[in-house]
């Protein structure tokens, strides 16, 4: 199972965390300073494992963000690393060629996304077109809401012209 | 660029984002969190927009890496929003801030309820993976029917039936109960056979969840998933979204071989063939191929397959492809496959006989040792660890050793002690043993943790062939111009008890063993110092006869550090002297050392332990029973009688080589030279500080620094004989003052000591290169007796010394004068009076200040009189336990409270920090064996002395929760007792744990000390 994700930028800035295992916020903090040394000073051409307190993290880096996954030592790697590519087809999908500024701004819509791909740690669904699909369908649900909201202080305001 | 859609968030984000520094970001991010603050106080004017923004905003700020300790109400208040757009935020902000342990999360239970059981599919799925993300035991015990229900339900749509799957998976993990239903398992295999892929993926992953918990039940799941194996290798009924880069669906595939390694066997010969036809479709028909992902994805799925070929083919029909497979995977230049390549193969050698074939790869593994990649390098090792036999065992040690001296630190340690391991296993003659070791020694000194070396003098010791051999390579290392601390320990050791076996050889008579061995002296440090001084001895006692000019040489020795400030350099110098000057009595007492019984090594142990830290620990695990160390077979073993030594030595198994485990280790050592006076064969008693505790001896020391014309037999009476000394060597080393460091940093971890001392009554409070505070305090009652030992270390005085006490109101605290100057290497005793009025869990504080040349060091301390210090710990029995229990009704003299985030102990170790606080347990009064009972007596002015009754309920099938009820005829008392073990349940500070080792550590027979034993005769003659 992954135990968390997290989205780390080449500068060590924190883009996104999901913890699946309990952590306390001082061991959350442990962990990103930790794996941020760990992760950020690996040279390009190594493998995208590393082998950490008894854990594997599955990392990669896009442009200047890595993403990176701890799973346990006997799960499948590549596996686990696919999942990862496949989060960033979706988010790449979802914001038209995906930016680190698109997730800073949109750090919700990241999370909401992640939220149809991963539960409990696990792959929750395989086909882009399906998660693009739910998420769209949230997107106008919200939409609509802010419409109502907006006609309804159109109607007041109107209303007591 | 995208924005967020809510102006205000964007806004702030872009003003985060501008400031130039993390001070002004940090100071952004406090006006916004006042602001969120205020905003929240006066709830009632934000509208259901602006509170989402301002949950959003905490998110962001709490992600920046800020605390974010209020809001968390408003977070959760929003999951019972009655729109989608707050209901959304309240969810996801509260999957994220919160964790499964938090308090506020139980209050969300009952709405996150209503959405499962609502008709809103949106709303069921915002609930579901809330659960399923963050949902614990609480959850899974009110929720789990509603999840099941969604899951097999028909009318149900895929979007909310996966969601239910994983959710339940969580549950599940959380509770394996839930689960354990009648009829689940004909359920779980209805669900394999759902066509949504998206479904069935998630049910899958449930799936493995229950084989590996408990496959029998499952059995009729298996040929679904080998139906479900060919579906997707034949790409039947795939849709094309849920191909992946042309693979169907690899993670569906992963799983389902995963599951399939859950059972023990394929017996149906169908199905087995069925499966195996996949099998070899997946090992034949991968190729590599030039996109990466599609690459890693075939792979994915190879891998497991490799994985589950070698799990079931036990007709090895398969293994061979597979062998080669990860031959050729080994050689490739890809790092990933690299990786994986080297990581099964350590697997295979697991579980089937193939390391003749695997051993024709070793050149190609030995490549990756040197590979620029740490992963990489990492599983080379362990591969190489795995497939050393006898037959190669010289080749691998040889790499080994030869990498040692370029390997990165981080891997160093680890490659000494596996090098030692092997050569150790698999030595085809025990003088090759020695050369590695001690070539280790040489290559690396500060990666060799002691236990190597006391291994290698154990084998000398028990093998009378090598005696000669190894004292004569000790003797060729001391020529080497500079050479490792370790290597003068074991040098000096081994030529102490066999340098007279060389006797005729040039450069190794008495005097010249003794004078290259005195060299270096000046540049060791005091535990090794001791160990000369042995040696010196050991040496005057083998010139027969004796030789005046090297008696009077060492003498001189004796007479300089019989005035030593290290307690154990100077017992020993004043010993030895006196001992020398017996004549023929030395020989008995300094007679060689008994062989050493028969024992596990430590250091294989010490693998299995630090083991928990890489990959593969299994594998080691199976190794290391398989073959029992067969350099070991080689020796002899007569049972002898050095029991204490070797006991306390197999408990060594600390990785670490900080200066306090160096003590530790030392000690056994310094037993079997056999000075110390009494060697406590008994595991600590629970109030005393644990063996591997040595803080608590530092007074030893620290208390012989007294008028110097004492003579020396009465400065020995000083030393608590009952606790080992021996332990303090070099804690109270010579620091170099020369150190010139901008700061003065204090030594060992303040609140570490401060911990320690909770718990016992003597030890160092605060220690610097300059100076160190030891307490020692007497309790009686309500009052108590505190002595401070402040301790100059330097060769110049201390000035402006300053101490005062900060007290708590509960306490009344009396500090006698404290010196403005403490003089050079002096110490001064400052005895403070203590009395307690009430009862408290405030700490009195102690403000401290001097100033050495131009440092001025100033320290605030906890003093270690806290409230279990006013405890007596008392038994009571049935007869008066219950009636008291009976007469304190309920709040405020008795309550109750469930603890969560229990720190994880079994039984045995709650009942001896219970013991070490001085909470006397009381067996056999619950009738119920996961509870206990505990009782003392507590002291203060106000409540005189007040019995205090407790009782802990534990949940077997969760440790991190219990029922604590606490009473006393105070209720102050009450509460704060209450209070104060829930602090030493939740948390317990690092070095507040000694009961806990003591109880797991397997503690052999010790037997008393026999008569033969050199430790025991010294101790008659003291």
């Amino acid at each position: 199972m992954i135990h968390f994700v997290l989205l780390i930028s080449r500068q060590g800035k924190v883009r996104l965390t999901k913890w699946y295992s309990p952590y306390s916020q001082k061991e959350r903090s442990k962990v990103i300073r930790e794996l941020s040394g760990m992760i950020l000073s690996r040279g390009p051409k190594l493998c995208n494992f590393v082998e950490w307190r008894g854990f594997k993290v599955v990392y990669k880096r896009y442009a200047s963000l890595y993403f990176c996954m701890c799973i346990n030592q006997e799960d499948n790697e590549l596996e686990v690393l696919e999942i990862i590519h496949h989060y960033v087809e979706i988010l790449d999908r979802y914001f038209g060629s995906v930016c680190e500024l698109d997730l800073i701004f949109n750090f919700h819509k990241a999370y909401y996304i992640l939220d149809e791909v991963l539960i409990a740690g696990e792959l929750q669904e395989s086909s882009k077109k399906t998660v693009a699909r739910l998420v769209a369908a949230q997107d106008s649900l919200v939409d609509a809401a802010k419409e109502e909201a907006a006609s309804i202080s159109n109607i007041i305001a109107q209303a007591t012209k | 660029m995208a924005l967020s859609g809510m102006r205000g968030l964007s806004v702030f984000i872009s003003e985060v984002r501008n400031c130039r520094n993390k001070e002004q970001e940090r100071l952004r991010v406090d006006k916004e969190l006042g602001n969120i603050r205020t905003r929240f106080k006066n709830e009632k004017g934000l509208t259901p927009y602006e509170k989402k923004k301002y949950v959003w905003k905490m998110l962001y700020i709490y992600m920046l890496g800020y605390d974010v300790d209020f809001g968390h109400m408003e977070a959760v208040s929003l999951i019972s929003a009655p729109k989608y757009p707050e209901k959304q935020v309240g969810y996801i902000v509260t999957s994220c801030l919160l964790n499964e342990n938090h308090d506020f999360l139980r209050l969300a239970i009952n709405a996150v309820r209503n959405d499962i059981i609502g008709r809103n599919e949106t709303f069921q799925c915002l609930a579901l993976t809330l659960v399923g993300n963050i949902g614990g035991r609480e959850f899974a015990e009110s929720l789990a029917p509603d999840v099941q229900k969604l899951l097999i339900s028909s009318s149900c749509r895929p979007l909310v039936r996966k969601k239910a799957a994983l959710c339940l998976l969580r549950l599940f993990r959380k509770n394996s109960d839930i689960l354990n239903v009648d009829g689940w398992s004909d359920r779980m295999a209805q669900l394999l056979d759902e066509r949504d892929l998206g479904v069935l993926t998630s049910s899958m992953s449930l799936f493995v969840a229950l084989v590996s918990n408990n496959h029998e039940a499952y059995w009729s799941c298996l040929p679904k998933c080998v139906k479900v194996m060919e579906r997707l290798a034949r790409n039947q009924d795939i849709p094309q979204e849920y191909t992946y880069y042309g693979i169907p669906s690899p993670w569906l595939q992963v799983k389902t071989m995963r599951a399939l390694q859950y059972f023990p066997t394929v017996e149906d010969p169908s199905i087995r063939r069925a499966l195996f036809e996949v099998l070899q479709r997946i090992l034949m028909g991968t190729d590599v191929v030039k996109n990466v992902n599609k690459n890693n994805a075939s792979h994915a799925v190879l891998f497991e397959a490799l994985a589950l070929v070698m799990h079931l083919d036990s007709e090895k029909e398969m293994m061979s492809q597979c062998v080669a497979l990860l031959g050729k995977f080994i050689a490739v230049r890809e790092p990933n496959i690299r990786y994986l390549g080297l990581e099964n193969m350590t697997r295979m050698l697991m579980v089937t006989d193939v390391h003749e074939i695997i051993k024709r790869h070793q050149a190609q593994i030995i490549t990756s040792l040197k590979d620029p990649d740490i992963s990489i390098r990492r599983r080379s090792l362990d591969l190489l660890y795995g497939m050393c036999d006898v037959s190669n065992a010289k080749d691998i040690v040889e790499e080994l050793l030869q990498y040692l001296g370029t390997a990165d630190f981080a891997m160093r340690e680890e490659l000494a002690l596996k090098a030692a391991i092997l050569a150790e296993k698999f030595a085809p003659d025990l003088s090759w043993y020695v050369d590695v070791i001690l070539q280790l020694i040489d290559k690396a000194g500060d990666f060799v943790s002691d236990d190597i070396w006391f291994r290698v003098v154990q084998f000398v010791t028990n093998n009378e062939d090598l005696q000669p051999y190894a004292a004569l390579k000790a003797r060729e290392y001391l020529d080497k111009p500079a050479i490792h601390e370790t290597m003068v320990k074991v040098s000096a050791y081994l030529l102490g008890e066999y340098s007279h076996l060389l006797a005729r050889r040039p450069g190794c008579s008495p005097k010249e063993i003794f004078s290259i061995i005195h060299e270096k002296l000046p540049t060791v440090s005091t535990p090794t110092i001791s160990i000369l001084l042995t040696t010196y001895a050991k040496i005057l006692m083998h010139s027969q006869p004796p030789d005046p000019e090297l008696q009077n040489q060492v003498w001189a020795v004796y007479s300089k550090y019989e005035s030593c400030i290290d307690a154990e350099i100077q017992q020993r110098a004043v010993e030895y002297f006196a001992l020398s000057r017996k004549g023929e009595a030395l020989m008995d007492i300094l007679a060689e050392m008994p062989k050493f019984p028969e024992r596990q090594s430590s250091l294989i142990k010490k693998a299995e332990d630090t083991e928990a830290d890489t990959a593969e620990q299994s594998a080691i695990k199976l190794r290391t029973q398989q073959q029992a160390s067969n350099a070991l077979v080689l020796t002899d073993h007569r049972p002898a009688n050095g029991a204490p030594q070797v006991s306390q030595l197999g408990m060594i198994m600390v990785p670490s080589t900080s200066n306090v485990d160096q003590n530790v280790v030392d000690q056994p050592l310094t037993h079997s030279n056999g000075t110390l006076s009494v060697v406590d064969p008994q595991p600590p008693a629970q109030d005393h500080a644990p063996a591997g505790d040595i803080l608590g001896d530092l007074l030893g020391p620290l208390a012989i620094e007294g008028p110097p014309g004492v003579s020396p037999q009465s400065e020995l009476n000083n030393v608590p004989s009952h606790e080992g000394t021996l332990g303090a060597n070099d804690a109270l080393a010579l620091a170099p003052v020369g150190d010139q460091e901008s700061t003065v940093k204090p030594i060992g971890d303040i609140a570490e000591r401060f911990h320690a001392l909770c718990l016992k009554d003597s030890g160092v409070l605060y220690e610097d290169p300059y100076i160190q505070i030891g307490i020692k305090a007497e309790w009686r009652g309500h009052q108590g007796r505190m002595v401070l030992f402040l301790g100059n270390k330097n060769t110049a005085s201390l000035d402006s010394v300053q101490a005062k006490i900060l007290p708590p109101s509960h306490l009344k605290l009396d500090l006698s004068l404290v010196p403005k100057i403490i003089p050079p290497r002096a110490q001064v005793q400052c005895p403070l009076e203590v009395v307690n009025l009430r009862p408290s869990r405030d700490v009195a504080v102690l403000d401290f200040s001097y100033k050495f040349g131009t440092y001025l060091v100033n320290n605030r301390l906890r003093l270690p009189a806290v409230l279990n210090k006013f405890f007596q710990p008392i038994q009571v029995s049935a007869e008066e336990f219950f009636p008291q229990w009976r007469s304190l009704p309920g709040p405020p003299l008795k309550l109750q409270e469930v603890v969560r985030g229990v720190r994880p102990m079994s039984l045995g170790e709650m009942a001896n920090l219970f013991n070490s606080l001085k909470l006397m347990v009381c067996p056999g009064l619950d009738p119920n064996a996961c509870n206990l009972v505990a009782s003392t007596t507590f002291y203060s002015e106000n409540t005189r002395a007040m019995l205090c009754l407790i009782r802990i309920e534990t949940d077997p099938a969760d440790r991190t929760q219990l029922r604590m009820t606490v009473a006393s005829g105070d209720p102050t008392l009450t509460f704060e007792l209450k209070e104060f073990i829930k602090e030493h349940l939740v948390s317990i500070p690092t070095a507040g744990k000694p009961p806990a080792p003591v109880a797991q550590q397997p503690q052999p027979n010790i037997p008393p000390i026999a008569s033969s034993d050199p430790g025991a005769l010294l101790a008659g003659l003291l």
